[in-house]
């Protein structure tokens, strides 16, 4: 093990080619993920989370995306590996959860073997010991009936279950970097709980590191050690997870904070929205991008793009005038 | 009968939909049988919203999608406006489905991704003939605003150039195109951020407002439920364990798994330790449910009465009604 972290994103940005003109979905991210630590990225629905993670991994299609800057992983620069070589860190060193399992799994093939073909080919496990881990496996997401379920497809399951499907898929071989991708969207609090608790489990057990996309603040704030928040393609926000929560500067980090639905609120009330929507993607802007729905907005925050500035140690912002001042 | 008691169903004229003893099966080979939905029974009045949790797998969007004929369920009644549906032949039964509409639990998977946005919005427009080109064109505009996507961004864009969050959104603008009067929601914000649920969720209730639009809101997060609802049916293993009104339910769960339930929801503070769930014990297969009460293998009530009787809902009470021999308090 190196003192290096097990994954490093330098300059990343990602572009699509669309009919209206190449579209920034990820731009300029700098993170840094330490062996064992666990990342959260949370923001608003379209601003960059999946295409950042699956860029990361080289998963993006080949055709229409554009990568640049760098991604280091274990010392490696896989931003210059070619694709074909990318597959050999594919399940043994990075793995991910994806966010629609629906699209991820494959309909015509039974569920058993979609999860113990990595343990054939890349562990080069016999067929019985791979259906006995396959089985284990769907046991410790809490499976119910796991012999059976190696025999389904994935529309006979339920959407949860084919998330934890997923899941078990993604632990399989063991990764040492896990993208999970809304990993606990389709499931109910109780075996969203043991899930959640499974993976802390690996990473303890085996020194995982683990970036958890969510847009669960209580799943981030339960299971990270640091969160990042994207806005509009970038990371507008990044600190330890409790210095987020108690002392977050960014409008547009305090503005999703109102808006989640809490048990203790009152019910049958209209719940706090941001106003307005995502800037275009596709026309660049100046200025700060969040400047079109924040309560704050200066002259200044249209004119000058606010940089992302470390204001105290490992606590770095984009904002022009934060909330409790200084920067 | 094998059913969870009626004991809560209303006889008004304000009900316009009535689900009795709906049961589905689907087949599991070697003569086995999942029991996905077993004796359900429920009704829910004009302008309501009836939330229904329950655990994964235990049948929540089997029975959305039953209500629908989706198929056509093993056995029950599902009464729509006064018609029963589970009778109706093809024909007929097309002409019901305008006003009956389900967001399904896979955005993304659920649109074709051939299509740009505007011909998946317009898509059940043109199939029932409203309006001309130009007002229709006009409406899948209005309902893309509604959701909060701007049309003159996304019209001619496919669905796999979107996010997660941003299909959900498209798959909703859809299934209010028709106007239904009554819209089954599997799921609908579960792959949405805070701020655009929030968003989603005060659009519906506007559509409530505006057309006297039914909501049935599968969710399994009960944060969520409980802003939107105004009744809960809490499910386990393809039974009703209890239902109530919001606030009732939270404050004071009789079923011992509402309670687990509950009381596993995480906390958005990182200062208070993420809660080890309460529910203990595996869950158990569809196809071999445990006898009695289905909860009694994980339940710590749990007496010998529970594995030889099935509790029937009754009410504890005004308007909370629970299937269980030893309720909590
Ligand atoms: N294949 C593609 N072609 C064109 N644009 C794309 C493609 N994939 C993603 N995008 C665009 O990139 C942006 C970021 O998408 P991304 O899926 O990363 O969002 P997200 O943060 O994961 O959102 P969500 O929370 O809804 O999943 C969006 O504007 C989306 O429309
Ligand atoms: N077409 C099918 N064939 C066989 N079994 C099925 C089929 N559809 C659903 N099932 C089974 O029925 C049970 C209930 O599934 P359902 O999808 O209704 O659960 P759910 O409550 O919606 O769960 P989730 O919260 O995970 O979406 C599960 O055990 C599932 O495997
Ligand atoms: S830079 Fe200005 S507009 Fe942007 S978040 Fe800060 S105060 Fe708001
Ligand atoms: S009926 Fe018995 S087993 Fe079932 S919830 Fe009540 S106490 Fe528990
Ligand atoms: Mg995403
Ligand atoms: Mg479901």
């Amino acid at each position: 093990m190196s003192n290096n972290p097990m994954l490093s994103l330098r300059n990343f940005s990602v572009s699509f080619d669309t009919a209206r003109g190449p579209l920034y979905a990820v731009r300029n991210i700098d993170i840094d993920v330490a062996d064992g630590e666990s990342l959260g990225i949370v923001g608003e629905s379209g601003s960059g989370k999946t295409v950042l993670s699956r860029g990361a991994m080289g998963l993006l299609p080949k055709r229409a995306a554009h990568r640049s800057g760098t991604v280091i992983y274990d010392d490696h620069d896989l931003s210059q590996t070619p694709r074909k070589e990318l597959r050999e860190y594919w399940g043994t060193g990075m793995a991910m959860i994806f966010q629609d399992p629906m699209t991820a799994l494959n309909p015509v093939r039974k569920i058993g073997a979609q999860l113990t073909e990595g343990l054939r080919i890349r562990l080069q496990m016999s067929k019985t010991d791979a259906n006995a881990r396959g089985i284990e496996l769907l046991n410790r997401v809490r499976i119910p009936d796991p012999a059976a379920v190696m025999e389904k497809y994935p529309f006979q399951l339920s959407g949860g279950m084919r998330q934890r499907v997923m899941i078990a898929i993604a632990l399989a071989c063991k990764p040492r970097l896990l993208f999970a991708d809304e990993p606990t969207t389709a499931l109910d609090v109780t075996v969203q709980a043991q899930v959640m608790q499974l993976l802390s489990e690996l990473r303890h057990e085996m020194g995982m590191s683990m970036v958890i996309v969510t847009h669960d603040l209580g799943v981030v704030a339960g299971h990270t050690d640091r969160i990042a928040v994207m806005y509009a393609g970038e990371v507008v926000e990044i600190a330890p997870t409790k210095q987020l929560f108690a002392n977050m500067k960014m409008p547009y980090t305090e503005a999703l904070m109102k808006s989640i639905p809490r048990l203790d609120s009152p019910s049958g009330q209209r719940l706090p929205v941001i106003s307005g929507r995502l800037p275009d993607p596709t026309q660049p802007e100046t200025g700060c991008s969040f400047a079109s729905r924040c309560p704050y907005v200066t002259d200044k925050c249209r004119e000058a793009t606010p940089p992302l500035v470390e204001a105290t140690p490992g606590h770095s912002y984009r904002c022009w005038f934060p909330i409790g001042g200084s920067r | 009968m094998a059913g969870s008691g009626k004991a809560h169903l209303r006889n008004n004229e304000n009900v316009i939909l009535r689900v009795e003893d709906l049961t589905m099966e689907f087949p599991a080979g070697r003569k086995k049988v999942v029991r996905a939905v077993s004796g359900i029974s429920f009704d829910i009045e004009r302008g309501e919203t009836l939330a229904i949790v329950g655990e994964s797998g235990c049948g929540k969007s089997t029975l959305g999608k039953a209500i629908l004929q989706l198929p056509k369920p093993t056995s029950g009644s599902v009464n729509f406006q006064g018609q029963e549906l589970t009778t109706l032949n093809k024909d007929a039964l097309r002409d019901v489905r305008p006003a009956m509409q389900m967001i399904f639990q896979d955005p993304v998977s659920s649109l074709d991704p051939r299509l740009t946005v505007a011909k998946i919005v317009d898509e059940p427009l043109k199939i029932w003939e409203r309006g001309d080109e130009l007002w229709r064109s006009k409406k899948v505009d209005e309902l893309l605003n509604a959701v909060g996507l701007d049309p003159a961004l996304v019209r001619d864009r496919r669905s796999y150039e979107f996010s997660g969050g941003q299909c959900q959104r498209i798959s909703i603008a859809r299934s209010l195109a028709l106007e239904p009067l009554l819209l089954i929601c599997d799921e609908p914000v579960s792959a949405l951020d805070v701020s655009v649920q929030a968003q989603i969720l005060n659009l519906l209730q506007d559509m409530k407002e505006r057309y006297g639009l039914t909501l049935i809101f599968i969710s399994h997060d009960l944060a969520v439920v409980k802003a939107v609802s105004t009744r809960i049916m809490v499910m386990y293993l393809g039974k009703v364990c209890e239902i109530s009104a919001p606030d009732e339910l939270y404050s004071r769960p009789r079923h011992h798994y509402t309670h687990a339930l509950v009381y596993s929801v995480p906390i958005p503070d990182p200062n208070v330790a993420a809660r080890r769930t309460t529910l203990e014990g595996e869950p158990p297969s569809p196809t071999d449910p445990p006898s009695g009460c289905r909860f009694r293998t994980r339940c710590p009530a749990a007496t010998d009465l529970c594995a030889q009787e099935e509790p029937q809902l009754h009410e504890v009470s005004a308007g909370h009604y629970v299937a269980c021999h030893f309720p909590r308090n």
